[in-house]
């Protein structure tokens, strides 16, 4: 395709089209265009707006009435006021750690288990898959889930965000699956030098397997970031609680942020503004996060599915 | 339609040793994978299982010894699974029961003392009207999921394959999967900052003399509106599947289609859509396994906003029984009945799909 060719700078432009297709019409590539960019509007323009909202001040947001579209000034008076300490900020860092904490454990028992795992006709690797695998297909119910985590002591300690949903099965066959495909003359070879199993997965697969580790790592950090309703029914204090169910409280039932309604009251803070920073804080690390690593998407997500 | 791929192919691009994890669900068909030596017909018992015992390796002792440290790796997850995947499913004895939590200090323990009812917590809930609400609600959202959601992906990857610049690939792509990282509690605030009633379309309106509106707690909208959101939320995630599919498609057979005349709508309809047929096979089947869920976490933010008349599901049933009214047997026979109507449909499906000459999701 030349039509474009002079303009089009190297990484824009599209290579070289196999004789046998036609070029493409105007009218297509013009509808396929506007389709593909209506989609990624919808995804972008409320973000937009979430995050200008966030940074306008009272007088802009009342001007606008509501939310901003098109910035006028920027402040961040609303950030300085929620992590300048109190509710948010605390969510915020137990958000953290519980992401922080929870996906290394959960990353260290996927890890572990995909490779014990990875070595067929060892004893008990068709009993122990099999028990993994068969959670697949039944759940045990939610409530059995509330009772047991409530006899185990577990309730109102952050372990209760962290063990019952600890591991995915799911993960742990995708990483499996990545495992295997490492050439088993590499690790052979390694036993042959006389590495056991800890030294081959430590120096070994995981070097390899830098992509899937990515990938898995990220999922699980966003299944720990984004939870919120193990919170919900096993944290009582409201101190204990996870930015995400401070933020139901905040923007979806209104509420304002403990402690910090004097400053809009006062008229300083818009209290839209504030409910748009504490979004924007939800939504950061995993806005910033998800693209580095979504060149592994693909991959990862390849031998997951066809295991459902 | 000379090429069509062979089932499974167009997805199974990815390690070769894929399958094997597919096999042992069978549900206990014995795969002994690494002992197969070819099957030989007529030999005894005996020198079978010496076959079976060279290929594995020795002895059990000797075996035990040789992976102590694969068995050591593997526990703690086994145990986890144990522990928060298998007690509970013993937990749910309490469905036959009229069940006390405070007849001990420990609440499992409360199941051992708790009196026997048989099926009478099943009876009072098909007698519940509410009961039958949700299941009605329930199937209306999963029709409308799989009429209104399922087909979005497909079109979308199509729609990406068929752009060849590079960077305009990966730059729509990054924008198409991110929202679905986002919480459902974002993904729902989003929305009820645009479409509620102080939502921005909702202040424009009114701005310029009209009345306002407020999707949100409308019941009469809310299905389409927990279908949109979850469109938003998830449609573009959903293209990675099916573009890996489409990435698999030798170019050989385009080209060959090409030579023998076939312009691109046709090559689309012969060649890409054959490639798709196995994963939108198995995400149908996926999803119809998967049909009395339809959105737990998001259904229950918003339950609140719309009352449980329009957005009571089952997940949110034995929520409400269960957890904020503490009936607890009440709410395990509920969820007892999903369970088991899961399951079936599970097998039912992927047996459909065998049928069709499928794989599903697992093999025969």
């Amino acid at each position: 395709m030349k039509a474009s060719g002079p303009k089009a700078s190297g990484r824009w432009a599209a290579p070289p089209r196999p004789v046998w297709e036609e070029e493409p019409n105007k009218a297509g590539l013009a509808s396929k265009g506007i389709v593909l960019s209506i989609a990624c509007l919808a995804v972008l323009f409320p973000l937009w707006i979430v995050v200008v909202t966030s940074l306008s001040s009272k007088q802009d947001i009342s001007e606008a009435g509501g939310l901003v579209v098109i910035p006028k000034s920027i402040t961040f008076i609303a950030y300085q006021e929620l992590l300048s300490g109190g509710q948010v900020t605390r969510a915020t860092l137990v958000s953290l750690g519980v992401t922080l904490v929870g996906t290394v454990f959960s990353m260290t028992v996927s890890i572990l288990s995909a490779y014990g795992l990875s070595r067929i006709g060892s004893v008990g690797h068709r009993w122990f898959l099999m028990i993994l695998l068969a959670t697949m297909f039944f759940g045990a119910g939610l409530i059995p889930t509330y009772l047991l985590v409530q006899s185990l002591g577990l309730t109102d300690t952050y372990l209760a965000l962290i063990l019952p949903s600890a591991i995915s099965v799911f993960n742990i066959l995708v990483l499996r699956a990545f495992f295997m495909s490492i050439s088993p003359e590499l690790t052979d070879s390694a036993r042959i030098d006389g590495a056991g199993d800890w030294r081959i997965l430590w120096q070994i697969v995981l070097p390899l397997s830098r992509a899937v580790i990515a990938v898995i790592t990220l999922f699980y950090a966003v299944g720990y970031w984004s939870a919120w309703f193990n919170a919900s029914i096993y944290l009582s204090d409201q101190d204990m609680m996870p930015l995400q169910n401070v933020m139901i409280q905040l923007v979806q039932k209104q509420e304002p942020p403990v402690g910090m309604s004097q400053a809009i009251k006062t008229g300083q803070l818009s209290a839209l503004a504030v409910q748009m920073a504490v979004m924007v804080l939800a939504l950061l690390p995993v806005a910033f996060l998800s693209p580095f690593v979504q060149k592994h998407f693909k991959k990862g997500m390849l031998t997951g599915a066809v295991k459902g | 339609m000379a090429h069509s791929t062979t089932p499974g192919a167009a997805a199974r691009t990815a390690p070769s040793t894929a399958d094997d994890t597919v096999e042992p669900s069978a549900g206990g068909g014995g795969s002994t994978r690494a002992a197969k030596p070819a099957k030989p017909s007529g030999v005894s018992r005996a020198e079978k299982k010496a076959l079976k015992k060279a290929a594995n390796g020795g002895t059990l002792r000797t075996r035990l010894k040789r992976d102590r440290t694969l068995i050591l790796m593997t526990l703690p997850a086994v145990l986890l699974v144990l522990v928060f995947n298998y007690i509970p499913i013993l937990g749910n004895v309490v469905a036959f029961q009229e069940y006390d939590p405070y007849i001990s200090d420990n609440g499992f323990v409360a199941i051992f003392h708790s009196p026997w009812v048989g099926f009478e917590q099943f009876s009072r809930i098909f007698e519940d009207s509410a009961f039958w609400e949700a299941v009605q609600n329930t199937f209306v959202l999963f029709s409308l999921q799989l009429l209104l959601f399922f087909p979005i992906p497909i079109v979308l990857a199509l729609l990406i394959n068929s752009v060849i610049r590079p960077r305009v690939r990966a730059v729509s792509q990054a924008i198409l999967y991110l929202p679905h990282f986002f919480s459902w509690v974002l993904v729902i605030t989003v929305f009820q900052q645009i479409f509620g009633g102080a939502g921005i379309i909702a202040q424009t309106l009114r701005q310029h003399g009209y009345e306002g509106f407020d999707l949100m707690t409308d019941p009469g909208i809310f299905k389409l509106l927990v279908t949109a959101e979850g469109v938003w939320k998830d449609a573009g995630w959903g293209i990675i599947v099916f573009l890996a599919a489409l990435a698999s498609v030798s170019p050989d057979l385009y080209e060959a289609s090409a030579m023998d005349g076939a312009g691109r709508w046709r090559r689309m309809w012969h060649v890409t859509l054959p490639a798709l047929r196995p994963v939108i096979a198995l995400l149908l089947v996926l999803r119809v396994g998967d049909a009395l869920t339809v959105g737990f976490e998001q259904i229950l933010l918003q339950r609140d906003a719309v009352g449980p008349g329009a957005a009571e599901v089952l997940d949110t049933f034995v929520w409400w029984n269960g957890v904020r009214n503490q009936d607890f047997s009440y709410a395990a026979a509920a969820g007892l009945i999903k369970g088991v109507v899961s399951l079936g449909l599970v097998l039912a499906a992927n047996k459909v799909a065998h049928l069709m000459g499928e794989q599903g999701v697992y093999k025969k």
